[in-house]
């Protein structure tokens, strides 16, 4: 079942951006070309909001317009044109496809690695078939035993008209309009996303992956997800899939804000393997996202586990503010670049009140010619006092034309909390590529062996079923990167 | 046929000759060891065997069961049927000794077209075969040779030689780093598994291993070349006089 489950939110996401083979006859109502107030004002309208929200992506807007991209991350990439992108088309029907032959081979050849069904693959690549099972009616099952539990888990679109106080409330809270150029330029354009609410003392039943909203729409380059976790609540939320993903987008600006309260704990994972362009990089996503979690309740807990393979660039760094005592950020990460990718990934864990605990496990690849780089900040406020961080930095190289760096910042304003740092360079070595090879594996099972073990640490907090297909997804991102 | 055969085997590395036209030949139900000083090109050979990068043949050629392993990759030596016990087995941090173990195993029984295990199956038979040579089931789960004793390394690598069931197998310095127990019950897992249908080529400095696993032929190798063969016999005179006088008189 629960495979079945991961295939289909698959299948949501691929097919209803993958853009090879498909015939191009999508009825596709989008907004004029270019960003400007209007285009703002026609989103809004498009999606029937209250004034307030629109005020808000209009300020978001103006704040944008002050400001400048940022340059900081150690990634190069032509400067973006805003005014030759799209802000808004309606949402797609799902294309259809005849039959496999249709579909692009090497998307085939992947879903093969992945060991995914033919029936599965079917339904991923959007082929028409008769459904397993009825999805919907899963979905609403699903829907019903959530909302049993008083949990709502929704299009973030969906709840502005339905729980306009709860979005009024938190959005924006963590992350403000003004944190940064692409949260600002989200702010104001942003068309879709996820919004789950856990009410006191519940905690979810399951996994909450973007399969369960109903009446999905296509979310866009311009994501935005807001989780709030009230007292004493779990739950745990999966995003992305294994599958390749492409975009006719290249820019994608998420926005994902995650709120705890006492005793809460958020525990956030994401596979992501948007399209990294071809062997130079041409034609790849940027990935230019911003996720934060505030800890704003006594002993809560936020963890983010990240596998990161795919886009041509990544600049993302999914942070914690640990402003309730006692409260936890964990940070948990794997990063694969091969041919000409770049990415910039980190963490920020800042740390307000007394006794938090942060610990970062953070995991680079590099191959190719790609460049990894881990950027982190850990931050000890004043009145931290016995707070403790633990960050632990391995980058691991293949080739000798890739790069890793490790850009660690560290501000500790008491001198009552413990920072820990630990950082290790180290390459596949021959040796153990010869060990493996002796027993029988070929070049790309040894090296996809030894990568994800040098991985584990971040893979066991992947949830069970995402675990395995990110361990061969991984694998197949480093294929001809050895020998 | 004969399971192995060295012919004229020679081998430069960094420009100087280690291996000066070797021949050997090693037939099923055979154990033969081959003993040297340091230097004469007992690693190099093994390394040779098994298809290391820069080990490649000047001249000379080998056949394993009558095919020839110029033409094969490492890998495609190892799913064919030969084996190298490691004198420094390498550590895999992160890489569990059972899943290593098990993709292991199904490469070689995808080549013999005997299907992959399932891991239950799996699981099941490596624990039997682990309880015989004395391995504990902690240590499958612990990453490959990661933290291992010098014994726990070499009782790790003949259990791989025995999931693994190869037709020839190459134990390089199996007996280094080991005190006597360990030597006692890596010998015993080594015999357990000699046949009619294998081979075994035992590659040592010292005679002491031999008392333990009795080979059927002894070769002494030295300056890249076997300059005499014999039965057990001939162990025993190296133990009591040393390389130099059977070197000497060569």
């Amino acid at each position: 079942m629960v495979a079945t489950q991961e295939t289909i939110d698959k299948v949501k996401e691929v097919s209803s951006t993958y853009k090879y083979g498909f015939v191009t006859d999508l009825e596709a109502e989008k907004a004029p070309l270019g960003l400007s107030e209007d285009i703002v004002k026609f989103i809004s309208h498009k999606k029937k909001e209250p004034k307030w929200l629109l005020e808000w992506r209009l300020k978001a807007y103006k704040k944008w317009l002050s400001m400048e991209a940022p340059n900081w991350a150690m990634v190069d990439f032509p400067e973006i044109n805003f005014q030759d992108i799209y802000y808004y088309s309606a949402p797609k029907t799902k294309p259809k496809l005849n039959s496999l032959d249709e579909v692009d081979p090497e998307l085939l050849r992947t879903y093969e690695k992945l060991g995914i069904p033919i029936k599965e693959q079917q339904v991923l690549a959007g082929v028409a078939v008769d459904y397993v099972f009825d999805s919907v009616s899963v979905a609403t099952t699903f829907r019903e035993k959530l909302a049993k539990e008083g949990i709502i888990f929704c299009p973030i679109s969906e709840a502005v008209q339905s729980h306009p106080d709860l979005v009024k409330k938190y959005i924006g809270s963590v992350i403000p309009i003004s944190d940064n150029y692409y949260a600002a330029l989200n702010s104001a354009v942003f068309t879709d996303g996820s919004f789950v609410y856990i009410p006191k003392g519940v905690k979810c039943p399951m996994e909450l992956s973007t399969y369960f909203r109903i009446n999905e729409q296509n979310s866009g380059q311009f994501e935005r997800t807001l989780i709030i976790a009230e007292d004493n609540t779990y739950v745990s939320y999966l995003e992305g899939c294994t599958a390749p993903q492409r975009d006719e987008n290249q820019l994608h600006a998420a926005v994902v804000e995650l709120v705890a309260m006492n005793n809460a704990e958020i525990k956030y994972s994401t596979v992501q393997n948007w399209y990294p362009g071809d062997k130079d990089g041409r034609g790849g996503i940027y990935n230019f996202v911003t996720k934060r979690g505030n800890c704003l309740g006594k002993k809560s807990k936020i963890s983010w586990t990240q596998v990161e393979t795919g886009s041509a660039i990544t600049w993302k760094y999914p942070s914690c503010v640990l402003k309730g005592d006692d409260s936890v950020g964990e940070f948990y990460s794997v990063a694969v670049a091969n041919n000409a990718q770049q990415a910039d990934t980190g963490t920020k864990m800042i740390h307000i009140g007394k006794n938090t605990k942060s610990t970062i496990i953070s995991k680079g690849i590099s191959a190719g010619k790609a460049q990894n780089t881990y950027r982190g900040q850990v931050q000890i406020q004043k009145n931290a006092k016995g707070s403790r961080n633990f960050t632990q930095c391995d980058s691991l190289l293949i080739g000798d034309k890739c790069g890793a760096h490790t850009v660690p910042y560290i501000n500790q304003f008491t001198p009552h909390a413990r920072v820990e740092h630990e950082a290790t360079t180290s390459k596949i070595s021959e040796d153990q590529l010869f060990y493996c090879l002796q027993r029988g594996l070929d070049t790309e099972q040894a090296t996809s062996l030894i990568v994800n073990g040098f991985c584990k640490e971040v893979m066991k907090e992947l949830p069970m079923e995402f675990a395995v297909e990110a361990q061969k997804l991984i694998g197949i991102s480093l294929e001809g990167s050895v020998g | 046929m004969p399971l192995l055969e060295i012919k004229k085997a020679k081998l430069k590395l960094d420009n100087k000759d280690i291996l000066k036209g070797l021949s050997l030949s090693v037939s099923s139900g055979e154990v033969h060891a081959i003993m040297g000083p340091n230097g004469s090109g007992k690693s190099t050979l093994s390394y040779m065997l098994a298809g290391r990068d820069g080990y490649e043949l000047e001249s000379g050629e080998v056949f394993l069961q009558g095919q020839a392993l110029s033409d094969m990759e490492a890998d495609e030596r190892a799913r064919s049927g030969l084996f190298l016990a490691f004198q420094y087995p390498v550590e895999l941090p992160g890489v569990g000794g059972m899943s290593f173990l098990r993709e292991a195993v199904n490469s070689r029984r995808k080549f013999l077209g005997e299907g992959e295990l399932d891991h239950l199956a799996f699981v099941k038979e490596a624990r039997k075969v682990a309880s015989k040579m004395f391995v504990k089931d902690d240590m499958l789960k612990r990453a490959v040779n990661v933290g291992f004793s010098g014994g726990e390394k070499k009782r790790f690598e003949i259990l791989q030689m025995a999931m693994l069931k190869p037709k020839v197998s190459i134990l390089d310095e199996t007996d280094s780093g080991l005190d006597v127990d360990a030597l006692k019950i890596v010998s015993d897992g080594v015999n357990a598994q000699r046949n009619d249908e294998n081979a075994i080529v035992v590659i040592t400095h010292y005679q002491r291993l031999l008392d333990y696993i009795v080979p059927d032929f002894v070769h002494i190798l030295s300056d890249g070349r076997i300059i005499k063969s014999g039965g057990p016999e001939l162990a025993l005179e190296v133990e009591k006089n040393g390389y130099a006088g059977l070197i000497n008189a060569a």
